[in-house]
C-alpha cells in the first residue's frame, strides 16, 4: 500500500513490469520488493527445504526470502534478490523453487515431513541399498534442491573487469561514509566512495531522523553534491566491496546496467573491480537481527528496519495494521514513522520490562512473541507476557532483535570479531584489515551523531598517513541519545522457529546438533547448514550462535563465530571472468607466416599460446595424411619449408656469456667457435631434464639460444635465474628475441639449391658445413643461417628480423614447389623428428632424465651445471629405469598409438608386469609403417626384444619389437651431404 | 557392527522411529572423553586422515587404545574446506595402486561406517586440447585399466554428448575429447570426517579436540608421548597427520619434512537447479568443477602459488579460475560465487604423498597430500593404520617413502611438473 | 598482494613468478654431500613467520628479487635485488 507523500521514488514516473506474469506498476526509483509490496504482494518465495511461503524479510542485500530470476532467454538471472534489484519498464519476474506454482507449491509438502527432515538426517539414511543412491536417492534430492535455475544458453552479455587505485577508499556512503569522504576529499586526498545502493546516503535514506536541522536525506543529497564537483573523488554507486585482500588490494562489484531497460550495448551489465588504496575506511553500517519464535517466517513479518525503510524510502506500507516486537529501543522509530505517516500501529511487543514508550503508541512491556498465524501471510499473531497468551490481528510484524554491525569485511584476512557485552553484538576486531579504519555502526557506534563523528576521526587517521593537512570541517548535530537492547535471541516454546530462513534452520536443528555433539560454532553450521545460504548467515549467525550457547552452557563470546568470508555479496561469475569468454581466455599469438599458412588452407592448431599449420592441403588429397605423407616426402627427397619462429630464441651476451652457458648447459659451450651451433641438454636442478635446443656462437661474447616452443618462458626466466641469483658477478645479459625474429627450416637434399638462390654469397659444404652459423644477406637484408637440422636431412634455418617474415615465408615456399617440394605443417615435423629419434617434450616430459634419453654423456664431467649432482643420484641412473627406444609393430595390427603400455610378451596386462609406455608415433612414409618412439625398462640394452603392446582403450593388443629409437640414417650421413 | 539399528545405529528406519518421538533419541555423535595418560597410538590431528587412521587401527587391528589430539575441532582442516573430489585415475605405479584401493574402500564406506558420505559416483571428464595431451591422458587410462579401475577415452564428439553445455565452437582451446572416469565423483566432505569419527569413538577411541601438541618427547631416539595444552600424554607410537601445519609438528622432533605449505583456494556459487551431472576438469586452465547436491557449483583451480599458512586467497587465482570457468562453459556466467576459501596444502616437490615411518623410533609421519587429500582419506587412513599397526608398509602404500627424494627412487611426479618446490 | 618492487615500485602480485625460499643464495658445492643437496632442493624449514623468498618480476622489470613476507599475515616487509643480497 503507497503512503501519500512518503517516499523517494518519482511518482511521475510509472514503471510496469510482471511477477510471475501477472502485471503490476511501480514507480521510478522502486525496487522490485518495495513496488511488489505497494501492489500488496507478500508472497514473493519458497523456502529451499520446506517449500514454506516467504515474503521480505528486509530491503537490502542480506534478504534471504525474496529471491527471484529476472529477465527472460539466455540473459535471465537466478537468485536476485527482490529488494535490491531496482525496477524498470518491462521487467520480468519469476519467482523460485515452487512447483507448479509458487501459490501452490507440490514440494510444500516437505514441510508436513519436516520431523523426518530435521538438521543432518540425510548422513543418517539413503544408504541401502548401496546401488539407489546415485539412481533414485540423490537425482531426488537434486531436483528438489537448488534455488533458481541457469538459462541453460551461454552467456551473451557484456562484463569487464577494472582497476583503481586511491588514496583512500570509503566504503559505505551512510553517514558516517559521507562525513568520511567529505573531510578527506576536502583535505586533498584521492578519495573513493563506494556503495552497494543506487542512491548514497544509507539510512538517512530510510530514517527521519535530522542532521544539523535538516533532514536526513536532505543533508546526504547537499554532501553527495559536493563531494560530485571535487576531481580528487570518485562515487561509486551500485559498486559492492566484496572482499579484502592482502596490501590494500579490495573487491568490487558494480552493477553497472541492471537497473535500465534497454541497456546501451557499449554498457556492460558489471564491472569487477580490483581498488588498490593505501587507507580505507569500512562506514557499511549494521543490519538488523530478527528474533527466532514460533512460524516467524510468514509473509508480513519483517525487520523493523526494513518496514522503516519501505515506510520512508519507498512510500510503502508493509501492513494496515503493523505490529512491532522488539528487544531495543531503535525498532520503536518503527512505531513512531509509521503513526506519523497515518498507519494503524496495533501495538509495541517490547521484550524488555523497563522499556520506556517514545510516543502515543500502546506499549507491552515484556512481551514476546510466541507464534503466529495465516496461510501464505501473516494474519494474527500470539504473544506471552507474565499474564498469559494473548492474540493480536496483525497483517505486518516489525522485528527487531537488535542490530550487528556489518563486520564482515574485517574477517576476510582472518580478523576475529569481538564481542560487545552491552551492545549484545559483535564488533570488529583490532586491525583486522592493514589500513583499515571502521567507523560508524559497523564499529558499533550506532547513534547518528556517533557515525557522523567517527566518520570525520577515521578520516583524519587516515589522512595523518597521507601528509595532508585535514580541511576544517566542523561535524554537524545529531541526534546522540545511547542505543538500549536486552539480549532476545530466541523466544521459548514449542514448534519450529526459524533462525536461518532460506535454509529452514530452526532453533531446535542448532539444539539437536548440541545434543549430537556439534557443539564447535563450525559444526553446527556445517551440520545444520545454517549461515550457508545465499544471505551467508548475515541473517542468523549471531542468534545460532547465541543458541548453541545456550544449548551448550557457554558464553557467546567462547562459543565463537564462524568465519566471514569473500566475497560480501555474490559475485557473477561472468564479471569474475570478464574478457575471458571465447577466445578471451589467452592471448592468441601468431607467426608471421600464419596469413600465408591460412590462405593455403592449412589447419591451424595450438601449440602453446602459438599456432602453427597443421599441414597444408593440396588438390586431390582427400585426408590429413596424404597431405603429410607428401610433405614428408619433400623433405626427404627435395625441400621444404618449416616455420619455426615459435620456438623460444634468447639472445646472451656479455663476456661471461659462455660461463652462464657452461653452467644452463649439461655440456660445455665455453669450447664452441665463433660460427659454430651446439646442441644442449639443460636440466632443473632435481636433475631432471628441462628442455633441449641448439646454441650458436655469433662472436666471441654473442650467443644466440633456441628453446622447444613449450619452455621458452621457462628457459629465459631459469637464465635470468642463474645470472641474477647464483652468479650475479658474472658480466652477461639475456634477452628474449623470440618475437623479434622470423626463422624458416628449409630441409632436404635441395636445401642448399634453395638457400643459394637466395643469400647474396653462395654457400657450399666447406664454407657452411654442418653445424655451422652466421651472418648472410638475403635480398638486401641482414640475415642469419644456421645449419642445423632436426628431421634429419641437409637443412639450414634462415632467420630475418620479424617484419620480413611473411615475405620471406611466401618466397621460400615459392621457390620450394619450384624445387619440387613445398611448405611443410606439424603432422610432417613430428613424423621427420621421429623417424630421427629426435625428442620433444612427449618424451623430456618432466621425469626424464638424461640417462633415460640415453645422453648421461652429454653431462660433462669438466664442469658444474644446474642439476648435475642430483642428476647423478643413485635413483636417477638406475638400469631399471625407461629408457628411449625405437618400437616397430610385428604382430597383426600394423598400427601404433602413443599411450598404449607395453608388457612382457604373453604376460599379462597389469601394472606388475608393466616394462614401458609408448610416447610418440607416426606413419612413416619412408619406412611404410608405423613407427614409435616409447621408454621401456632397461631398453637401452634390449633391441630387438619384443614386448606386449596394450592399449586397452583404443582395443589395441598387439606385439612390437623394441629398437634403436634412430629408425632412419642413424650414422647421420645426410645431414651432413 | 553390533548397531542397533533402530536405537544406536542410522538408518531410514531409525530417522522415521525418531521423527514420530520429536527426534529426541538422537545421541551424540562421539564423546568429548578427557584425555588419558597414556595411549598405545597418538595421532596427531583429527582431520580427515587422523580420523580414518583411528577408525581402522580400531576396525582392522583392534587396536583401540588411542586417542586422536585435535587443536581445533575435528574435521576442520583439508577435510572441511575441498572440492570433494574423489576418483582413482592416477598414473604412476605407486600412486595408481593406491588410489585404486581408496576408490574401492569409498565403494563400502557408508556401510562400513553406518554415515551416509554421499558418495556419489557421478563420473569425472578430464578434457584435453591437443594430440599431446590425448597421449598423456592415454597413457594414464590404459594404466588405469591395467590397474583394474575404468577409464574410457572420448572423442569430441562423446564430450558433447556427455556435456553438451560446453562451448565447443568458440573456446580459447578446442576441446579433443576427455578421460571418462565413470566411478569417479564427488563425496560430502564433512559427512566423511564425521563417519570416520564417529566409528572411532563408538570402537574406543579418545577424540579429543581443543588440545594442541607443543611438544614431542624424544629419548634415545624414540618416541615416548607428546606435550599438549592439555597436559602431557604418552605413547609407545605417534603418527604425525596434520596436512599442512607437517612442517611444525615434524620440527617438534627435530625434522625437516620436503613439504612447502600452499595455498589452494575453493570456490561456491549460489544454489542453482542441477545443471552440471559430472566432475569436470579443464587442464588449460586448472579448472575444475561439480555441483554440489545442495545445488552450489563448487569449483576450484590452482594454488595461488606462495607459501602461506594465511588460509585464504588472492584475487589473481580467484579471478583466473572464472575466466577458464567462463572460457570453457559461458552457460554459468549468470551464477554467482557465494563462498571463496583457502587451505593449508602440504607440498612436497614431486606432488605425491608420503606414508612412512621417520629415523625416530615410534614416529611416523602422513603427509604431503598436496591439493588432492581427500580422495585418498580411507587409504591414507587404511595403509597408515596398517604402518602403524604391523610396523610395515601396506602393499599399496609402500613406494610412498619419505626418502625418495634423497636417493631419487620412485619419485612420483603424477603431472611431470619436476621433482623440485613451486613446480606443483 | 603487491609486492614492492626496488626498480619498479609497488606491483600487483600477477607482475610475478614464484620460487619459493630464498635457499637459492646459498647452493652447496657440486661435491657436497646428498645431505647437504637434499636440503637445498627438497627440505624447507617452511614454519610460519617471516620468510625470504624469491620472485621474479616477469612482467616487469625481469629483476628476481628476494622479498621478506609473511607466511601467515603476507605482510611484506622488505624487498632487494636478488643480485645484491647477501649471500
Amino acid at each position: 500500500m503507497r503512503i501519500a507523500g512518503k517516499g523517494r521514488i518519482d511518482r511521475s514516473k510509472t514503471v510496469s513490469f510482471r511477477f510471475d506474469g501477472i502485471q503490476y506498476q511501480g514507480f521510478a526509483g522502486d525496487t522490485v520488493a518495495s513496488a511488489l509490496l505497494a501492489n500488496g504482494v507478500r508472497l514473493m518465495g519458497r523456502s529451499f527445504k520446506y517449500h514454506r511461503p516467504r515474503g521480505v524479510l528486509t530491503a537490502g542485500s542480506e534478504e534471504p526470502n525474496a529471491l527471484m530470476t529476472i529477465g527472460v532467454g539466455a540473459g535471465r538471472e537466478p537468485n536476485v534478490r527482490a529488494t535490491v534489484q531496482e525496477l524498470y519498464e518491462g521487467l520480468e519476474a519469476r519467482s523460485q523453487n515452487a512447483f507448479p506454482s509458487l501459490n501452490f507449491d507440490l514440494l510444500s509438502v516437505n514441510d508436513l515431513a519436516s520431523p523426518f527432515l530435521s538438521a543432518g538426517f540425510y548422513y543418517k539414511t539413503f544408504m541401502w541399498p548401496r546401488a539407489f543412491w546415485e539412481k533414485l536417492y540423490e537425482p531426488a534430492i537434486r531436483r528438489a534442491a537448488g534455488l533458481g535455475a541457469l538459462s541453460g544458453e551461454a552467456d551473451q552479455d557484456r562484463y569487464e573487469k577494472a582497476f583503481a587505485f586511491c588514496d583512500l577508499l570509503i566504503i559505505g556512503a551512510g553517514p558516517a561514509g559521507l562525513m568520511a569522504a567529505l573531510v578527506a576529499a576536502k583535505s586533498g586526498a584521492d578519495v573513493i566512495l563506494a556503495d552497494e545502493d543506487a542512491q548514497m546516503g544509507g539510512r538517512l535514506l530510510a530514517d527521519t531522523e535530522t542532521v544539523d536541522g535538516q533532514g536526513g536525506a536532505d543533508w546526504a543529497a547537499s554532501v553527495l553534491n559536493e563531494l560530485a564537483g571535487m576531481d580528487n573523488v570518485r562515487l561509486m554507486t551500485r559498486t559492492t566491496v566484496t572482499g579484502a585482500y592482502d596490501q590494500g588490494t579490495f573487491g568490487a562489484l558494480e552493477r553497472v546496467s541492471h537497473h535500465i531497460a534497454r541497456p546501451d550495448g557499449r554498457l556492460p551489465r558489471e564491472t569487477f573491480w580490483r581498488i588498490v588504496a593505501q587507507r580505507s575506511i569500512l562506514a557499511a553500517g549494521a543490519l538488523e537481527r530478527p528474533i527466532a519464535f514460533r512460524n516467524n517466517d510468514r509473509p508480513g513479518i519483517m525487520t523493523a528496519g526494513a518496514v522503516r525503510s519501505y515506510l520512508n524510502r519507498w512510500g510503502v506500507a508493509p501492513g494496515k495494521a503493523v505490529t512491532v516486537f522488539a528487544n531495543n529501543d531503535d525498532a520503536h522509530r518503527t512505531a513512531l514513522d509509521l503513526i506519523a505517516a497515518g498507519v494503524h500501529v496495533t501495538a509495541v511487543l517490547d521484550s524488555r520490562p523497563d522499556a520506556q514508550a517514545q510516543g502515543d503508541y500502546r506499549l507491552i512491556r515484556g512481551a514476546q512473541v510466541c507464534n503466529s498465524a495465516g496461510r501464505k501471510g501473516l494474519d494474527a499473531i500470539t504473544y506471552r507476557t507474565t499474564s498469559g497468551e494473548d492474540k493480536l490481528a496483525t497483517d505486518c510484524l516489525a522485528m527487531s532483535g537488535g542490530w550487528n554491525p556489518t563486520v564482515h569485511l574485517t574477517c576476510h584476512m582472518n580478523g576475529r570479531p569481538e564481542w560487545n557485552e552491552s551492545m549484545a553484538s559483535f564488533v570488529p576486531g583490532k586491525e583486522a584489515i592493514p589500513g583499515m579504519t571502521v567507523a560508524g555502526a559497523a564499529s558499533g557506534r550506532f547513534t547518528l551523531h556517533g557515525c557522523l563523528t567517527s566518520g570525520a576521526e577515521a578520516a583524519r587517521d587516515a589522512l595523518s598517513d597521507f601528509g595532508k593537512t585535514v580541511a576544517d570541517v566542523t561535524v554537524p548535530q545529531a541526534d546522540d541519545t545511547p542505543y538500549k537492547v536486552a539480549p532476545l535471541w530466541a523466544v521459548a516454546g514449542k514448534g519450529r522457529a526459524w533462525l536461518d530462513f532460506q535454509n529452514d534452520v530452526t532453533v531446535k536443528d542448532v539444539k539437536q546438533a548440541a545434543i549430537e555433539n556439534f557443539r564447535s560454532v563450525e559444526h553446527m553450521k556445517r551440520y545444520t547448514t545454517q549461515g550457508m545460504a545465499t544471505d551467508q548467515g548475515k541473517n542468523s549467525n549471531v542468534a545460532a550462535l547465541a543458541v548453541l550457547a545456550d544449548a551448550t552452557g557457554r558464553g557467546i563470546p567462547e562459543t565463537g563465530t564462524t568465519t566471514f568470508r569473500p566475497p560480501y555479496t555474490p559475485v557473477t561469475l561472468a564479471a569474475l571472468g570478464a574478457g575471458s569468454r571465447g577466445k578471451g581466455f589467452a592471448p592468441e599469438r601468431h607467426t608471421t607466416s600464419h596469413a600465408a599458412s591460412v590462405a593455403m588452407g592449412a589447419p591451424m592448431i595450438e601449440a602453446g599460446l602459438w599456432y602453427r599449420p597443421s599441414y597444408f592441403p593440396r588438390k586431390g588429397e582427400s585426408n590429413w595424411r596424404q597431405s603429410c605423407d607428401r610433405e614428408v616426402g619433400h623433405v626427404r627427397g627435395a625441400v621444404g619449408v618449416c616455420d619455426v619462429s615459435t620456438l623460444g630464441k634468447i639472445d646472451i651476451q656479455g663476456p661471461d656469456a659462455a660461463k652462464l652457458l657452461d653452467f644452463a648447459y649439461t655440456n660445455v659451450f665455453s669450447t664452441l667457435k665463433v660460427g659454430r651451433v651446439r646442441y644442449g641438454l639443460m636440466l632443473r636442478e632435481d636433475g631432471h631434464v628441462m628442455d633441449d635446443g641448439t646454441t650458436a656462437r655469433l662472436g666471441e661474447t654473442h650467443f644466440a639460444m633456441t628453446t622447444t616452443t613449450a619452455a621458452a618462458g621457462q628457459v629465459m626466466r631459469h637464465l635470468e635465474f642463474i645470472a641474477q641469483v647464483h652468479h650475479p658477478e658474472w658480466d652477461v645479459r639475456i634477452m628474449s628475441v623470440t618475437e623479434q625474429w622470423a626463422q624458416f627450416a628449409i630441409a632436404g637434399p635441395k636445401s642448399r639449391d634453395l638457400v643459394n638462390g637466395l643469400v647474396e654469397t653462395p654457400i657450399d659444404n666447406d664454407t657452411w658445413p654442418f653445424m655451422a652459423c652466421g651472418p648472410v644477406r638475403v635480398a638486401g637484408i641482414d640475415a642469419r643461417l644456421f645449419r642445423i637440422s632436426f628431421s634429419g636431412e641437409h637443412a639450414y634455418e634462415l632467420a630475418v628480423p620479424a617484419h620480413y617474415g611473411d615475405a620471406l615465408f611466401r618466397v621460400l615456399v615459392k621457390r620450394a614447389e619450384a624445387l619440387e617440394g613445398g611448405a611443410y605443417g606439424m603432422e610432417a615435423l613430428n613424423v621427420l623428428r621421429i623417424e630421427k629419434g629426435h625428442i620433444t617434450h612427449s618424451e623430456i616430459h618432466g621425469r626424464t632424465t638424461a640417462f633415460d634419453v640415453g645422453m648421461e654423456r652429454m653431462i660433462s664431467a669438466k664442469k658444474d651445471c644446474i642439476g648435475k649432482t642430483m642428476a647423478a643420484r643413485e635413483g636417477l641412473i638406475d638400469d631399471d629405469r625407461g629408457q628411449l627406444v625405437g618400437l616397430k609393430p610385428v604382430g597383426a595390427i600394423k598400427k601404433l598409438t602413443a599411450g598404449a603400455h607395453l608388457y612382457s610378451e604373453s604376460s599379462e596386462a597389469v601394472p606388475a608386469n608393466d616394462q614401458g609406455y609408448v610416447t610418440s608415433v607416426a606413419f612413416s612414409p619412408d619406412f611404410g609403417h608405423y613407427i614409435g618412439l616409447g621408454f621401456v625398462r632397461g631398453g637401452a640394452a634390449r633391441h630387438g626384444d619384443r614386448l606386449r603392446f596394450v592399449d586397452a582403450l583404443r582395443g589395441m593388443d598387439t606385439v612390437v619389437e623394441v629398437c634403436n629409437p634412430v629408425f632412419l640414417d642413424p650414422e647421420g650421413g645426410r645431414a651432413r651431404g | 557392527m553390533g548397531f542397533d539399528r533402530l536405537t544406536k545405529g542410522f538408518s531410514g528406519l531409525r530417522v522415521l522411529k525418531e521423527g514420530l518421538t520429536g527426534n529426541k533419541g538422537w545421541t551424540p555423535h562421539w564423546r568429548d572423553p578427557a584425555p588419558k595418560p597414556e595411549y598405545d597410538i597418538i595421532i596427531i590431528g583429527g582431520g580427515g586422515h587422523g580420523l580414518a587412521t583411528a577408525h581402522y587401527l580400531a576396525s582392522q587391528h583392534g587396536i583401540t587404545n588411542v586417542a586422536v589430539l585435535e587443536k581445533g575441532y575435528l574435521g576442520g582442516g583439508n577435510v572441511g574446506r575441498n572440492t570433494t573430489i574423489v576418483r582413482a585415475n592416477y598414473m604412476l605405479p605407486g600412486n595408481s595402486e593406491f588410489y585404486s584401493h581408496s576408490l574401492k574402500l569409498w565403494e563400502g564406506l557408508e556401510q562400513d561406517l553406518n554415515y551416509n558420505v554421499m558418495h556419489s559416483q557421478r563420473g569425472i571428464i578430464n578434457l584435453f586440447h591437443s594430440d599431446g595431451q590425448r597421449d598423456g591422458f592415454a597413457r594414464r587410462g590404459n594404466q588405469m585399466i591395467a590397474q583394474g579401475d575404468d577409464a574410457i577415452l572420448l572423442d569430441r564428439a562423446g564430450v558433447q554428448r556427455e556435456l553438451p553445455y560446453l562451448d565447443f565452437d568458440q573456446t580459447r582451446f578446442p576441446i579433443y575429447g576427455g578421460l571418462y572416469h565413470k566411478r569417479g565423483g564427488t563425496a560430502r566432505h564433512d559427512a566423511v570426517a564425521w563417519g570416520f569419527a564417529r566409528s572411532a569413538d563408538s570402537r574406543g577411541v579418545d577424540l579429543i579436540q581443543q588440545c594442541e601438541v607443543t611438544g614431542i618427547d624424544i629419548e634415545n631416539g624414540a618416541v615416548r608421548g607428546v606435550q599438549t595444552t592439555r597436559g602431557p600424554i604418552r605413547a609407545k607410537k605417534v603418527g604425525m597427520v596434520v596436512a599442512g601445519r607437517s612442517s611444525q609438528v615434524a620440527a617438534m622432533a627435530g625434522m625437516r619434512l620436503p613439504i612447502e605449505s600452499h595455498i589452494l583456494q575453493a570456490f561456491v556459487t549460489e544454489g542453482l537447479k542441477p545443471c552440471i551431472d559430472h566432475v569436470i576438469t579443464y587442464g588449460m586452465g586448472h579448472f575444475y568443477i561439480s555441483q554440489s547436491d545442495k545445488g552450489g557449483l563448487v569449483f576450484g583451480g590452482d594454488l595461488d602459488m606462495y607459501s602461506s599458512y594465511a588460509s585464504r586467497g588472492n584475487l589473481p587465482t580467484a579471478e583466473h579460475v572464472v575466466e577458464a570457468a567462463m572460457t570453457l562453459m559461458p552457460v554459468i556466467g549468470k551464477a554467482r560465487m557465494l563462498r571463496s576459501w583457502g587451505g593449508i596444502m602440504d607440498m612436497t616437490p614431486d606432488g605425491s604423498p608420503v606414508i612412512d615411518r621417520t629415523h625416530i623410533d615410534g614416529l611416523y609421519v602422513n603427509c604431503g597430500w598436496c591439493y588432492g587429500g581427500f580422495k585418498a582419506t580411507p587409504a591414507s587412513g587404511h595403509t597408515f593404520a596398517h604402518l602403524l599397526a604391523t610396523d610395515t608398509p601396506h602393499p599399496v602404500a609402500k613406494a610412498l617413502r619419505l626418502d625418495r627424494f634423497r636417493t631419487g627412487r620412485g619419485i612420483l611426479d603424477e603431472e611431470a611438473s619436476g621433482s623440485q618446490h613451486n613446480l606443483h | 598482494m603487491r609486492l614492492p618492487c626496488p626498480i619498479c615500485g609497488d606491483r600487483d602480485r600477477r607482475e610475478f613468478y614464484y620460487q619459493g625460499a630464498a635457499v637459492a643464495l646459498s647452493r652447496p658445492a657440486p661435491d657436497a654431500d646428498a645431505a647437504a643437496w637434499e636440503d637445498y632442493v627438497h627440505l624447507r624449514e617452511n614454519q610460519p613467520g617471516d620468510l625470504d623468498e624469491l620472485w621474479s618480476h616477469d612482467a616487469g622489470c625481469g629483476a628476481w628479487l628476494v622479498v621478506t613476507r609473511n607466511t601467515v599475515t603476507h605482510a611484506v616487509s622488505g624487498a632487494k635485488l636478488a643480485s645484491e643480497a647477501t649471500r
